[in-house]
C-alpha cells in the first residue's frame, strides 16, 4: 500500500518536474540553498512577520468585503452588521483592525533594524528604496482603509488630510476637488477609496514586496555585525558563516510567528481598541458632516508626522516638512558615509545620534496624540528640528566618527 | 527646587482639562453578570425604549445572550407587533422627536463605545440630572450641559436638585455653570424616589451594563474564547520553539 | 553539522507534531472564516415564518391573499365545493396528477387537493417554467386559452396552466406542479396560517 502511494506521488511529482524544470532550482536558490548569516537576532523576525500580517490583511480583508457596503448611506451600518449579524464577523473585523496597527509596529521595527545594522548601505540600496516605496504605499493603504467604516474620525480625518493638498500653489484647490470627486468628502470619495484600498493598492503592494525580496536575494542578507559573509566561503562555495534559510530560518520564523500571534491574540480578544489607539471611540459614531469632533487626529502610526505638521505655523511649509520627513528616508544610503555598516562598530557619537533620533520620533508620536499646548508645540519643534538635523548632518558625523575594528567572522550572542 | 520645576514642566506637558471635560464617575459594571443585564434590559424597555431605538440590536440576539426564551422575549420585551428576529426599533419617529425635543432622541446602539468615557460617561450622565427651570423640559445635566432629554428616571431617583457655590480658582468639583460651581446634588426627603440611593445606583449600573453589552454583544463571547485561543497558541509556540531548538543544534 | 542519524527521528516527530497542531489552528480559523458565509442574523430574520390571518378571505368571493415568504410570493385562497369536485376528473389532462414529484409537494400535502384543509389552498405563486407569477383564474368558465377550463392559474408568459390545486397541465412548458410551501394552521386559531413550518415540525 505504502509502496503504491509512494509510486503514485513520485509519478505525479515527476510529471510536474518534467514540465517545470525551473521550479526545483528556484526553490533551491531562494530556500534550501539561500545562505543567510547565522547570527540573525531578535531584530530579524520582523521581515517574515510583515509577510504574515500582510497575508492576514488580505484574507480578512476579502472576507470583510463580502459583507461591507461601500456607500455613505450603508457603510457604517454594514460594519455594525458584520460585528453583530455575520457569524464570526466580529473576529474577522478585529483581526483586520488589529492587523493594520500591528503592520506598522512590525514595519517600523523592521526599518529600525535596517538603520541599526546599515542594511541600506551598498549593495542593498535598491532593497532599501523598494522598502521605502512599500512604506509609502502602506501609509496610503492604511489611510484609505480607515475612511471605509465611515465613522466621525473616518470622515473628518479624510477631510483634514485631503484639505492639506489645497496648500499646494496653483493646483492646490482644484486638486483637492479632483481627489474627493466632490466639493466635500462624500459618497464619491468613499467609493473610490474603496476601490483603491481593496484592489489597486494591494496589487501594487504585492508587486513591491516580490521585488523587495527579489532584490534582497540578489545580494544576500546583511547581519548584526554588518560584515559580508560571502567573503569567506568553504570549498563548495558556501559562506562559512551562512546557513540555509530552509530549514533553519523557516523553523525559527515559525517560532517567531507563534510569539507574535500570542500577542496579537491577546489584543484581538481582550483589548481590540487598545486603549483608543487601534480603534478610536469617535469612529463608533456615524459620520456627520455637520458636527465637528472636539479632537481630530490620525491613527497612532501617523502621529509622528502629524505632530511635525502641527508644529509648523504655515500650512504649506508644514505639508512640505511632513512629506519631507518621509521622503528623506529614501536618501539614507547616500547620506550615510560610514565605512562601517553596523552601529555595533561605530563610535559613541553615532550611537547617541541614532538613540536621540528614535527618542525624537517616539516623542513626536506621543505629541501627535495630544490635543496640544504651547509647551508641547515647543517640544515638537525641537524634535522636528533634531529629526532633520539627524539626516542633514549625517554625511559629516558618519564620516568623522570613530569606528571599532570590524570582525572577520560573525560574532553571535548566546 | 529643581525637582518641583521638573514636575511642573512634566505637568505642563499634560494638557489641563478645561472646558468640555467633566469628572466622570467610575462605573463598576460587569457585562458577564447576566442578571444585571436582564435587569438593565427591563429598565431600558420601561424607561428608554419609548423614545430611543437600538437599530443594530435584534430581539432574538438579546434573548439568546441574556438567557431568555423566545416566548419570554415575545411576551415580556416586545411591545407591538415586531417579530423576534427584527431590530429593536422602538422610540419615536425622527420628525416627531425633533419637533418635540428640538433634537431627536438618538439611537443608542453604539453610544457606550462612541463616548470617550465609554460606560463611565453613560453611568455618570444618567445620575447627573438636576432641576433647571430655565430649560424647556425643566431639567439639565452636568455631563451634557443643555441636554434636551428630561430626567426619565426621576420616579426612581427622586427629584434631584443641584447645590451651587461661587466658582473659585480651583475649578469646580462637578461642573461649572456661568460664574458658579455645582458642588453637589441633593434629593429632599419629600421629593424622594421609589428607590433608595443604593438601589438607584444599582439600577443605573444595570442599565449601563446593558447598554455596554448592546454596544458590543460579541464581547461576551470574545473574552471567553480568547482564553482558549491564547492557551492553544502558547502550546503551539512551545512546540515551535522545541522544533527550532532541535534544528539549531546543528548550528555553531 | 551534527550527526544526522540520531536526531532524525526526533526531528520528524517534532515537525509532525508542530505541523499537526498548526494545522488544527489553521483549520479552526478556516472554519470560523467559512462560517461567515452562512446566512447572517439579518438573512435568518427575513427568512422567518410568516403568520397570516385568513379571516379576510371571507370578505370577498374568490379572494386571494399574497404574502412574501423567503422572497417568494405565497398565495392563500379558498376553494369551494364546485372547484374541489372537478379535481379528480382532470387527471388525464395533467402531467403529475398524483403529485409524485415530492420536490413540489411535501408529505403532508400528498392528497387530491394538495393541502392540509382542502378548502384552503396554499401555494408558492411562481410558475415552474421560467419564474413568472401566474394569474388567478378561479371561475369555472371557458377561457380563450382553454375551452374546458375548470378553474386554476394561467401563466401569461408562455401559456402554462395549473388547476385550482396547483397541478400542472400536460403539454405546457412548465414541467412541475406549483410548489406547496411548508405551512400549518395554528392549533389555537383556525384562522391563522403559519407559512414556513410544516405540521410535523410544530413543537
Amino acid at each position: 500500500m505504502n509502496a503504491q502511494i509512494d509510486k503514485a506521488v513520485n509519478g505525479v511529482s515527476g510529471w510536474v518536474t518534467e514540465r517545470t524544470p525551473g521550479l526545483a532550482p528556484f526553490l533551491r536558490k531562494h530556500l534550501t540553498e539561500y545562505y543567510a548569516p547565522k547570527n540573525f537576532n531578535f531584530w530579524y523576525y520582523f521581515g517574515s512577520l510583515a509577510i504574515l500580517v500582510f497575508a492576514n490583511q488580505i484574507i480578512t480583508g476579502i472576507l470583510l468585503t463580502m459583507h461591507y457596503v461601500p456607500t455613505a448611506a450603508g457603510a457604517f451600518a454594514s460594519v455594525e452588521y458584520i460585528m453583530r449579524d455575520v457569524e464570526w464577523g466580529w473576529l474577522i473585523r478585529y483581526m483586520h483592525s488589529t492587523g493594520a496597527s500591528l503592520f506598522f509596529v512590525v514595519v517600523y521595527l523592521h526599518m529600525f533594524r535596517a538603520m541599526l545594522y546599515g542594511s541600506y548601505q551598498k549593495p542593498r540600496e535598491l532593497v532599501w528604496v523598494l522598502g521605502m516605496l512599500i512604506f509609502l504605499v502602506l501609509m496610503a493603504e492604511a489611510f484609505l482603509g480607515y475612511v471605509l467604516p465611515w465613522g466621525q474620525m473616518s470622515f473628518w480625518g479624510a477631510a483634514v488630510i485631503i484639505n492639506l493638498f489645497s496648500a499646494l500653489p496653483v493646483i492646490g484647490p482644484e486638486l483637492v476637488i479632483w481627489i474627493r470627486g466632490d466639493y466635500l468628502v462624500s459618497d464619491a470619495t468613499l467609493t473610490r477609496f474603496f476601490a483603491l484600498h481593496v484592489v489597486a493598492l494591494p496589487l501594487v503592494l504585492l508587486l513591491l514586496i516580490v521585488l523587495h525580496l527579489g532584490a534582497l536575494h540578489e545580494v544576500g542578507s546583511n547581519n548584526p555585525d554588518g560584515i559580508d559573509i560571502k567573503k569567506k566561503k568553504d570549498e563548495k562555495g558556501r559562506p562559512l558563516d551562512g546557513i540555509p534559510f530552509h530549514p533553519y530560518y523557516t523553523v525559527k520564523d515559525i517560532f517567531g510567528a507563534g510569539v507574535f500571534l500570542v500577542i496579537a491574540a491577546f489584543i484581538v480578544f481582550f483589548a481590540p481598541t487598545f486603549g483608543n489607539l487601534f480603534l478610536e471611540f469617535d469612529n463608533f459614531n456615524e459620520a456627520n458632516p455637520l458636527v465637528t469632533p472636539q479632537q481630530i487626529k490620525p491613527v497612532w502610526y501617523f502621529t509622528p508626522y502629524y505632530a511635525m505638521l502641527r508644529a509648523i505655523p504655515s500650512t504649506l511649509l508644514g505639508v512640505v516638512v511632513m512629506g519631507g520627513a518621509v521622503m528623506i528616508f529614501f536618501l539614507l544610503p547616500w547620506l550615510d558615509r560610514s565605512k562601517v555598516r553596523s552601529y555595533r562598530y561605530r563610535g559613541w557619537f553615532s550611537k547617541m545620534m541614532l538613540a536621540l533620533f528614535v527618542v525624537s520620533f517616539v516623542v513626536l508620536g506621543w505629541l501627535g496624540l495630544q490635543p496640544g499646548s504651547e509647551l508641547q508645540t515647543l517640544v515638537a519643534r525641537i524634535c522636528t528640528a533634531f529629526y532633520f538635523l539627524f539626516f542633514f548632518t549625517m554625511p559629516l558625523w558618519t564620516a568623522l566618527d570613530n569606528t571599532k575594528p570590524v570582525p572577520e567572522r560573525v560574532t553571535s550572542h548566546a | 527646587m529643581l525637582k518641583s520645576r521638573f514636575f511642573a514642566l512634566l505637568l505642563a506637558l499634560v494638557p489641563v482639562s478645561a472646558l468640555g471635560s467633566v469628572n466622570l464617575l467610575d462605573a463598576p459594571i460587569d457585562v458577564h453578570d447576566r442578571a444585571s443585564l436582564q435587569r438593565g434590559l427591563g429598565l431600558y424597555m420601561n424607561f428608554c425604549a419609548a423614545c430611543h431605538s437600538l437599530q443594530f440590536m435584534r430581539y432574538s440576539r438579546v434573548g439568546e445572550d441574556l438567557g431568555l426564551t423566545v416566548e419570554q422575549v415575545e411576551q415580556l420585551i416586545i411591545k407591538g407587533d415586531a417579530k423576534i428576529g427584527e431590530p429593536m426599533i422602538t422610540g419615536m419617529a425622527k420628525a416627531d422627536g425633533t419637533a418635540w425635543f428640538s433634537k431627536a432622541p438618538p439611537d443608542l446602539s453604539t453610544t457606550v463605545r462612541g463616548k470617550k468615557g465609554q460606560e463611565d460617561w453613560v453611568y455618570t450622565f444618567l445620575r447627573s440630572f438636576y432641576v433647571d427651570e430655565s430649560r424647556p423640559m425643566g431639567w439639565n445635566n452636568t455631563v451634557l450641559a443643555g441636554a434636551s432629554m428630561p430626567n426619565v428616571l426621576w420616579e426612581l431617583q427622586g427629584i434631584q436638585r443641584a447645590t451651587f457655590e461661587p466658582a473659585g480658582e480651583d475649578g469646580c468639583a462637578i461642573a461649572r455653570v456661568g460664574d458658579n460651581c455645582i458642588s453637589g446634588f441633593v434629593v429632599q426627603p419629600h421629593e424622594a424616589g421609589r428607590l433608595s440611593p443604593a438601589e438607584f445606583d444599582r439600577a443605573i449600573l444595570d442599565l449601563t451594563a446593558f447598554l455596554t453589552y448592546v454596544a458590543e454583544p460579541a464581547r461576551l463571547q470574545r473574552e471567553t474564547l480568547g482564553v482558549w485561543v491564547i492557551l492553544f497558541l502558547s502550546f503551539f509556540t512551545l512546540l515551535a520553539w522545541l522544533l527550532k531548538r532541535e534544528y539549531w543544534k546543528d548550528v555553531h | 553539522m551534527a550527526n544526522e542519524g540520531v536526531n532524525n527521528g526526533r526531528r520528524r516527530f517534532l515537525t509532525a507534531t508542530t505541523a499537526v497542531v498548526g494545522g488544527v489552528g489553521v483549520a479552526a480559523t478556516g472554519y470560523a472564516f467559512l462560517s461567515s458565509w452562512k446566512p447572517s442574523a439579518r438573512a435568518q430574520s427575513a427568512a422567518a415564518p410568516v403568520e397570516v390571518d385568513i379571516s379576510r378571505l371571507d370578505l370577498q368571493p374568490n379572494a386571494r391573499l399574497t404574502v412574501q415568504w423567503r422572497g417568494k410570493p405565497v398565495w392563500i385562497f379558498r376553494r369551494n365545493e364546485e372547484q374541489l369536485a372537478v379535481l379528480p376528473g382532470l387527471a388525464e389532462r395533467l402531467a403529475d396528477p398524483d403529485s409524485e414529484n415530492t420536490d413540489q409537494t411535501p408529505a403532508f400535502a400528498r392528497n387530491l387537493a394538495r393541502s392540509i384543509k382542502p378548502e384552503i389552498g396554499v401555494l408558492v405563486g411562481i410558475c415552474t417554467h421560467l419564474g413568472c407569477s401566474p394569474t388567478y383564474v378561479p371561475e369555472l368558465r371557458p377561457q380563450a386559452f382553454d375551452s374546458e377550463w375548470r378553474g386554476g392559474f394561467f401563466c401569461p408568459c408562455h401559456n402554462s396552466r395549473f388547476d385550482i390545486a396547483g397541478r400542472v397541465f400536460a403539454g405546457v412548458p412548465a414541467p412541475a406542479n406549483l410548489p406547496v410551501p411548508p405551512h400549518h394552521f395554528d392549533p389555537g386559531n383556525p384562522n391563522l396560517v403559519i407559512i414556513g413550518i410544516a405540521p410535523e415540525e410544530v413543537a
